[in-house]
């Protein structure tokens, strides 16, 4: 997408037309429908949406862990230029925990509540190196000890349910860590915290990122946390990106509706007492329904008959992606 | 006393069409499924020939002048020294199968539905009253029911059956005793759900009698899952009651049921005369399968959660 | 942990003594306690001379408490047909019963958790439909009846396994046992799969159920993304998730297991507690009967207990959290 970009290494990942759908009896649902991004290395990617915008399938998708009847049926998605989509269940299988890590949503529901950590640990660092369990073991602690866990070694032999959520999800982090991957799929992993826990934990995935060079996308439906965090963002509406940029560029100058609307629904300091906190009307649309045309229509403030039918993606200036017919001025922003 | 007005108040049934197309849409969707339409006629067919079976059965099997030791241990099929067939052949003192096999339903239907009647009717009263009134009632009654259900069936069974002795009574009181906890469990569920809604407490606005609330607006409300425990404990006391009359502690030689119909044939199992236990046996196995197809079918419709 | 654990015993012991009440009131308010006491040959005189001495012209309650005396002494009278010690009666049998149990448990156990975990795995596979069409006729089948097809299937028409009976024996630890010898267990297998039958159902579709749940849940999908094998997930992730549960019900219900012996041991002429008390009833031996009754009663506690503890020291969150 980004033209102009100078003449770089290839980025971490590169997905080019994603289409994932689901094959239910009751239809075909397109969770993810022609998504294209790219993520360079140690670049923060936000990935915006509601739930069920298609956001967390399409880091599924990236994985390989899409269950049926789901499926990845369409584009392509560049792993350090692999397409992902070619390679066999074993071969992506290698890849998981070792060059692409993933964080789920639910610290609570992510750690096996039955086993130890040190085993939950151990046995990802020996899915992927043939290590000896004290060398696996000395990995995991130093792991814990990078996410900030004190006193790692006695924190190795303890069950999930005696950390707190915060802790759990350094924990996951320092899973995820283990094997120092190219890219990291964080979905959601902050949802479930507290807000200090929060940004606790972005600061700490933020400086990793940085220091081993690590790809990020960061799958949230919370503006403010990607505007911290991220180096681009990209807002999904019903499988598809509406809008992408850098997102100092995206969230200064929002130029589809439903950015605007997201937006405007964060509370802040500029917004209070100014105007009112909106809301975007309505609800996502079903995906076994979607409108024809922009999927969005319904629900925006500037629909218009050109909506019907569906739109393209436009690039109205370097590092920006837009699918929108009557978008909003760049000049209408303060 | 005061309020005549109670009949006409509007404490609404549950949001629903008139009880007639909701019967009716209820009837297409078990139709919908050809194993419970089967289930059902097997079942009906069963309880007619239960209900109908003096006039069925070719021969008074309890008349011991009618029997003819002769005819004793007859295959099925053969014919009587008189020249009349015995359709499932005879038992070891000449009794004609069919027709004992048609009065042992008979018995067998009677204490199955008798004794499930009986336990729906104790154990829905103390799990309505357990749901609606809860706090250390419904504690002491839950306590009582866990209690009741850490035991085995067969177990609770026999130790009534110890103390009062064998007879059909006997048996109905001991089914009783073993089922009403699972009817309590389930009624107390649904009514604790039900006493939130506002029907109910509409009830308790114009001060009704609680027994009124608790039968006539908590308890039909509560009626889908009862109807669909009370169709498999039907089959389950049915099994019981064999179970226990083929151990020889449950209903007395004279009025034998399935079960014990199936123990007479075990002495002959070894010998090779197989049809005097397994015809009964048959019998048993096509009721129990058949009511549990039905009930299978009314847990699918009635269960809100299959709804859409 | 410990006031946990003393919290259960007084539980416990609640359990035993309101069996025991009932049992009591059952035998000495609703049965007549001088017919069951007393021989029937005894003369009048005996008889109130027995009456007295026994204090069954006490009031009820102090009954109740002799007897209760009497039982923690381990004495519940003398059968009337074996003329001994009704309890050692009941416990001579006690191994018999103990070893179809154990090997019915184990059974349902083998059987019943690999398919149950197939069906889990592959839910919407023929080969699982049909697994979960035939645990439904294992759990609607009276197994008396099942028993007697299997007589007549595989000890009447093919002859290959013996229709009754414990065979030859062994003595092992003190008592005697049937699965130490050949014969014994030729004879032993057929009411162990009878008695089996039931639980590897119920076994099979809680496999299946707790499979189906844990499959669901994240940590399922969290070991999938840190690129473990699906051996490993399915092993050790799964497994032991799964486990938890299913230790416990097998626990608890070898109790039941122990219950309905009463039914296997009366076809297959197995010679334990359950044919004992069938037999006891038939000619109304009280004692017996009692003691059987008192004994179960306990014996379920005891498993209870033993299945809680063990439920405490096998899921991580019990042990170390609260342990209510």
């Amino acid at each position: 997408m980004s033209t102009v970009e100078p003449a770089v290494a290839t980025p971490t990942l590169e997905v080019r037309n994603l289409q994932t759908s689901f094959f239910l009896r009751s239809g075909l649902a397109r969770a993810v429908d022609g998504v294209s991004f790219t993520v360079g290395r140690g670049k923060v990617m936000g990935l915006v949406g509601e739930s069920g915008s298609g956001k967390s399938i399409t880091g599924f998708s990236i994985i390989g862990l899409v269950d049926p009847p789901g499926r990845v049926h369409g584009g392509e998605i560049l792993f350090n230029g692999r397409d992902l989509t070619k390679l066999s269940e074993t071969e992506m299988r290698r890849l998981r925990g070792n060059r692409i890590a993933m964080i789920l949503q639910d610290p609570m529901m992510t750690l096996n509540p039955v086993l130890r950590i040190d085993t939950q640990m151990i046995e990802t660092v020996q899915a992927h190196d043939r290590v000896s369990k004290s060398d696996a073991r000395s990995r995991a602690r130093d792991a814990l000890g990078m996410v900030g866990i004190p006193s790692p070694e006695e924190r190795l032999s303890s069950y999930p349910h005696q950390f707190s959520g915060g802790m759990r999800q350094r924990v996951a982090i320092a899973i995820a860590m283990l094997h120092r991957p190219d890219l990291i799929i964080a979905d959601e992993p902050t949802t479930a915290l507290d807000v200090t826990i929060q940004s606790q934990i972005l600061a700490e995935v933020q400086k990793l990122a940085r220091e081993f060079g690590t790809a990020v996308i960061w799958i949230t439906h919370d503006l403010s946390v990607v505007a911290g965090l991220a180096d681009d963002v990209a807002v999904m509406y019903a499988g598809r990106i509406v809008e992408s940029g850098t997102v100092d560029d995206v969230l200064d100058r929002p130029r589809h509706p439903y950015t605007r609307g997201l937006i405007g629904s964060i509370p802040s300091r500029i917004t209070q007492g100014e105007r009112r906190l909106h809301q975007i009307p309505g609800m996502a649309p079903s995906l076994l329904a979607l409108p024809k045309g922009c999927a969005f229509r319904a629900r925006c403030p500037r629909a218009a008959a050109v909506c019907e039918t569906p739109p393209e993606i436009s690039v109205p200036a370097p590092g920006r992606t837009l699918r929108c017919f009557r978008p909003y001025d760049v000049e209408l922003v303060s | 006393m005061t309020v005549s007005a109670d009949t006409t108040v509007v404490a609404p049934e549950p949001a629903v069409p008139p009880a007639e197309t909701t019967f009716q849409l209820l009837m297409r969707e078990f139709l919908s499924s050809r194993l419970a339409i089967l289930g059902l006629v097997v079942v009906v067919i069963f309880a007619l020939a239960a209900i109908l079976a003096p006039w069925l059965a070719p021969q008074n099997p309890y008349d011991l002048a009618q029997l003819n030791i002769m005819d004793s241990k007859m295959p099925p099929g053969s014919e009587s020294m008189e020249g009349y067939r015995y359709w499932l052949g005879t038992d070891g003192q000449g009794r004609d199968m069919l027709s004992g096999i048609l009065y042992g339903l008979r018995i067998s239907l009677i204490v199955g539905a008798g004794s499930a009647v009986l336990a729906c009717m104790f154990g829905a009263s103390l799990g309505l009253l357990a749901g609606y009134v809860g706090g250390r009632i419904d504690a002491f009654i839950m306590r009582v029911v866990d209690l009741h259900l850490s035991f085995p069936t067969v177990l609770i069974a026999l130790m009534i059956l110890a103390v009062l002795g064998t007879g059909i009574m006997n048996v109905v009181i001991a089914i009783m005793v073993v089922e009403w906890a699972y009817y309590a469990r389930t009624v107390r569920a649904t009514a604790m759900v039900e006493r939130e809604k506002e029907y109910v407490q509409a009830a308790e606005c114009l001060v009704l009698p609680r027994r009124r609330i608790l039968f006539r607006h908590l308890l039909p409300n509560c009626m889908p899952p009862l109807i669909v425990i009370a169709t498999m404990q039907v089959a389950r006391a049915i099994s019981l009651e064999a179970t226990l009359s083929f151990l020889g502690i449950g209903v007395p030689i004279t009025e034998p049921s399935l079960g014990l119909l199936i123990a007479n044939g075990y002495e002959h199992v070894l010998t090779g005369e197989y049809w005097i236990s397994i015809t009964p046996g048959v019998a048993l196995l096509v009721l129990i399968v058949a009511i549990n197809l039905v009930g299978d079918r009314l847990r699918e419709i009635l269960n809100p959660r299959n709804r859409t | 942990m410990t006031s946990w654990l003393l919290r259960r015993l007084m539980q416990a012991l609640m359990v035993v003594t309101v069996v025991s009440m009932i049992v009591f009131a059952g035998v000495n308010v609703i049965g007549d306690p001088v017919e069951i006491l007393i021989s029937p040959e005894a003369t009048q005189i005996e008889r109130e001379q027995i009456i007295t001495r026994l204090g069954l012209d006490q009031p009820i309650w102090k009954q109740y408490l002799a007897f209760v005396g009497n039982a923690l002494q381990g004495n519940l009278g003398n059968s009337f047909v074996y003329n001994e010690p009704a309890l050692d009666l009941v416990f001579s049998r006690l191994p018999a019963t103990l070893e179809l149990a154990f090997c019915a448990m184990l059974l349902g156990s083998l059987i019943g958790i690999p398919l149950g975990l197939f069906c889990g795995l592959y839910p919407d596979s023929k080969l699982s439909r049909l697994i979960m069409a035939g645990s439904i006729l294992g759990f609607s089948l009276p197994t008396f009846w099942v028993g007697i097809i299997f007589i007549i299937v595989f000890s009447v028409h093919f002859g290959w396994l013996p229709s009754g009976g414990r065979g030859e024996t062994v003595e092992f630890l003190g008592t005697r046992w049937s699965f130490l010898t050949l014969d014994g267990l030729q004879h032993l297998i057929l009411p162990a799969i009878n008695l089996a039958l039931f639980k590897i159902s119920m076994i099979l579709r809680l496999t299946r159920a707790g499979t189906r749940e844990t499959l669901s849940m994240d940590f399922i999908k969290f070991a999938r993304a840190k690129g473990l094998k699906p051996r490993r997930i399915i092993g050790v992730h799964l497994m032991k998730s799964i486990m938890i549960p299913i230790v416990t019900v097998v626990g608890l219900e070898f109790g039941s297991v122990i219950a309905f012996a009463v039914v296997t041991e009366s076809i297959f002429a197995w010679p334990g507690m359950g044919k004992l008390i069938i037999d006891s009833i038939y000619v109304l031996d009280r004692p017996v009967i009692v003691a059987y009754l008192i004994m179960i009663a306990v014996l379920f506690v005891v498993i209870n207990l033993l299945v809680d503890v063990l439920y405490a020291t096998l899921d991580p969150r019990v042990r170390v959290g609260g342990a209510a």
